[in-house]
């Protein structure tokens, strides 16, 4: 009974007949973030594939998602037709906030996009390569400032990750958090840091007009359409992948979890899915089941050490 | 092709009947969305974008500019005419505009709204397209420490608002201030002063706030004297749009707020609520009749509106000219432009000339729509005040518990198997305090002021000192932060002298109170 009475007398006047609700999915974030396209996209495509004959999306912003995660596990127990979108930054909030929910009391349906964080430095900088990075936090880690979304974020944790493993200390990261990407990429452009992390596609188009020089990128692999390193290759022997995932109620039987899962999994190989992905510049990295269990338990125990290792976590 | 031509070729094509069509369902709905109290413009772009992708790209993106302006329009009728601001960028408007809607002039106060609007949308528009590559470079050379000289400026200013004592402005000021306290900081990641309420963790809503104050407020001071609910407002005294001294009062208002909001608009930390608090206060220095101020002076509706629909053209320069969305507005239109493969950025002018254009013509379609539909229902909605109090009151509550509900009203407390929704309890405390302020003559719009100034000043001043480690000479390091050190300090010292010169009398007489 949130947004989605006004979402309902709008959408309800202007568009299709009305089937029965057959999923509602939380967005935990405000309108406009890529948690909010995320689920917006989703309901796109599973309604122009004829998978649910209705979808509604609800906003629950805060708190890096653990405030939509909260109420989510609070009052869709059991609930078949609820989902919520999340991701890496959930798993980092979940610890910092000291949050009463975690991932573990929802039920976790797939991973459906993951993407790289980029490494940039202004075009006008005199740092060139990762090594000329590198040498300049080891000459001092506190005349290094970087600029990237809110604390304990992917963004934050790559900085965190990257002092880690050359061997100085990460409590000396001079991080400065911005509240949105736009913030952020404007201090990087503007030359008023160092060095900025950030989904590596936000950065895309500075990138190409040459305003932006891209030292590396976060994942193991690299990234097609951007010439630059891994970090493991420029090396920095690290790697990390900011996801974004979908999640049901808790309380689900093992018919209802395999029900939404083959709906999911048809969702994400459906043209409509596939064309959203392309036109916005997500990659593709589904996957579901056991194996997306184990990552997940691997992100979060690798998370919670570097977030101690950063002072954000006691 | 010159930019005139092209603009040209995107106008011809706005034009066409069918355009014209979407852009008047889009600026109807907008406005019908915006007009609800706590629902800003992000929110009502939002809900409305999905309805674009069934057009045309030129088809759609015309009826999205008519939304974007149209709900940025939407929030400056309910607070002239109920005090009830629908987002914080309209909150300055109702200072005076619901004073003059008091006195009977309630027509003029929107009429001049809507033609500041409809006069800083199209110069903003134009400067969009013509000299966004240099106000882009001006906004990105702001950093931590400007913007926080930026904030100081605006503190110091916004003691306009204040009222005849500095002593009750700085109270309700703090009161903000330490309201803003409250969530999640930025800088850490750590929680203050949340009390383990998970609702706090992203503190407190501007929007709620400013309704609970503001209309909430006002409804239990109405009703709480007998010989106030009793009077009727009257609805309309002398002609009910504006007369040769209202053109003659506002249209340097109108322009002066479109030199504020533009530039403001494009900064990637500015925003509309910040234009027009400044705006606000330039106009009050301005003025030939300063002591009008408080009680409604019309150059207080049309410097802060013309600011702040300026300033949401501006916040296109960012996001056209770098792809860089600056609020969640602007990261809601970047999805909008992607859906026709349009990706914003430093090449877009290049790549996508045409239908670059045809959404700059369709801005200036909008505004020109906005304006033609606004004016003749100006008569219209003035006439809300004829309605009886006890009711007008009452309605006012439903619209207020309603916009907040549909903005933030997760029914997230529960008491047993009860749930409420924890944003309207907030609204309603909030109230309580509003009528508590209005009952002892403090003023609200610092309470207000202080909430959205604050967490980004304070923001700011940390970053600026992380970034030096400390040194607080960069505070200073910069030509733009010592200007704007200088402005803020003439704004506190000229007064003084003006008193010592026994010019006292007449700022004594600026007393003004806000309900």
């Amino acid at each position: 009974m949130n947004k989605l009475l006004v979402a309902a007398l709008i959408t309800g006047a202007l568009s299709a007949p009305a089937f029965a609700a057959d999923y509602s999915i939380v967005a935990p974030a405000g309108p406009g973030g890529g948690w909010d396209q995320t689920a917006r996209t989703m309901q796109e495509a599973l309604t122009t594939e004829g998978i649910s004959g209705n979808v509604q999306v609800t906003n629950v912003p805060g708190a890096g998602g653990t405030i939509g995660l909260a109420q989510f596990v609070n009052q869709e127990n059991g609930n078949p037709n609820a989902l919520i979108v999340g991701g890496y930054v959930m798993v980092g909030a979940i610890l910092t906030n000291v949050s009463p929910v975690s991932l573990a009391d929802v039920t976790p349906i797939a991973r459906l996009t993951g993407e790289a964080v980029g490494v940039v430095v202004p075009a006008s900088s005199d740092i060139q390569t990762m090594d000329d990075l590198v040498a300049r936090l080891k000459d001092n880690t506190g005349a290094v400032s970087w600029a990237g979304g809110s604390a304990g974020g992917a963004d934050h944790i790559t900085a965190g990750l990257i002092a880690k493993a050359i061997g100085v200390d990460p409590t000396q990261v001079n991080y400065i958090a911005y509240s949105g990407g736009g913030e952020a990429l404007a201090a990087i452009l503007g030359g008023q840091v160092t060095v900025g992390v950030s989904g590596v596609s936000e950065f895309a188009s500075q990138i190409e007009a040459g305003e932006l020089r891209l030292l590396a990128v976060s994942t193991d692999t690299r990234v097609p359409g951007f010439d630059a390193p891994t970090l493991q290759e420029a090396g920095v022997d690290t790697a990390v992948q900011n996801w974004r995932m979908i999640a049901a109620a808790p309380g689900l039987t093992d018919e209802q979890v395999a029900a939404i899962t083959a709906d999911i999994k048809a969702m994400a190989e459906s043209d409509t899915w596939q064309t959203a992905l392309e036109t916005r510049g997500w990659v593709d990295t589904y996957l579901d089941g056991e194996a997306f269990e184990a990552q997940l338990e691997a992100d979060t125990s690798a998370t919670e050490a570097i977030l101690r290792d950063i002072g954000l976590v006691e | 092709m010159s930019t005139f031509d092209l603009l040209a070729q995107g106008l011809i094509a706005a034009l066409q009947w069918q355009n014209l069509l979407y852009a008047l369902i889009g600026v109807t709905l907008g406005t019908a969305v915006g007009v609800l109290p706590g629902i800003g413009p992000a929110l009502t772009v939002a809900l409305l974008l999905p309805v674009t992708y069934k057009l045309d790209p030129a088809g759609s993106l015309i009826m999205f500019a008519g939304i974007y302006y149209g709900g940025m329009y939407g929030g400056s009728t309910t607070s002239i005419l109920l005090n009830t601001p629908g987002e914080s960028a309209s909150i300055v408007t109702a200072l005076e505009g619901n004073k003059m809607a008091r006195q009977g002039r309630g027509g003029p106060a929107l009429a001049t709204a809507a033609i500041g609007s409809f006069i800083a949308g199209l110069l903003a528009t134009i400067g969009l397209a013509f000299i966004a590559p240099w106000v882009v470079r001006f906004a990105l050379s702001f950093g931590p420490a400007d913007y926080f000289a930026l904030m100081v400026l605006a503190f110091v200013t916004v003691s306009a608002a204040f009222g005849d004592s500095a002593l009750r402005g700085l109270t309700a000021l703090f009161i903000g201030l330490g309201l803003g306290l409250i969530g999640i900081d930025l800088q850490t990641g750590q929680t203050r002063l949340a009390f383990g309420i998970p609702d706090l963790l992203d503190g407190i809503e501007v929007t709620t706030l400013a309704v609970a104050l503001f209309a909430i407020g006002e409804t239990l001071k109405t009703s709480s004297d007998p010989a106030q609910i009793n009077t009727q407002f009257t609805a309309i005294k002398g002609s009910v749009w504006m007369t040769l001294e209202d053109w003659r009062r506002s249209w340097a208002s109108w322009l002066r707020g479109t030199v504020i909001g533009f530039p403001i608009g494009a900064m990637p930390a500015g925003g509309a609520d910040v234009a027009s608090f400044l705006s606000y206060s330039a106009e009050k220095s301005f003025s030939k009749k300063p002591e009008e101020f408080g009680h409604g002076a019309i150059e207080g509706v049309a410097g802060p509106e013309a600011a702040n629909n300026a300033s949401a053209a501006g916040t296109l320069v960012p996001l056209l000219t770098l792809g860089l969305p600056t609020t969640a507005t602007a990261a809601i239109m970047l999805a909008g432009f992607q859906q026709f493969g349009l990706q914003p950025g430093p090449l877009l002018f290049t790549n996508n000339a045409p239908l670059v254009w045809a959404l700059i013509a369709s801005l200036l379609v909008a505004n020109l729509m906005l304006l033609v539909l606004n004016l003749p229902l100006i008569g219209v909605w003035v006439r809300l005040l004829t309605i009886p109090k006890p009711w007008l009151y009452g309605g006012i509550l439903v619209f207020a518990t309603l916009g907040t509900l549909g903005a933030n009203g997760a029914m997230s407390t529960g008491f047993g198997p009860v749930r409420i929704s924890f944003e309207l309890v907030l609204l309603l405390a909030f109230g309580v305090l509003g009528y508590i302020l209005r009952r002892f003559d403090y003023p609200i719009a610092p309470v207000v002021v202080g909430l959205i100034l604050g967490p980004m000043a304070e923001q700011q001043l940390r970053r600026a000192l992380a970034i030096s480690q400390g040194d607080v000479g960069i505070l200073l390091a910069s030509p733009v932060s010592m200007v704007l050190y200088a402005a803020a300090a003439a704004a506190i010292i000229i007064p003084l002298i003006m008193r010592l010169r026994g010019k006292g009398a007449v700022l004594g007489q600026l007393a003004s109170d806000e309900d």
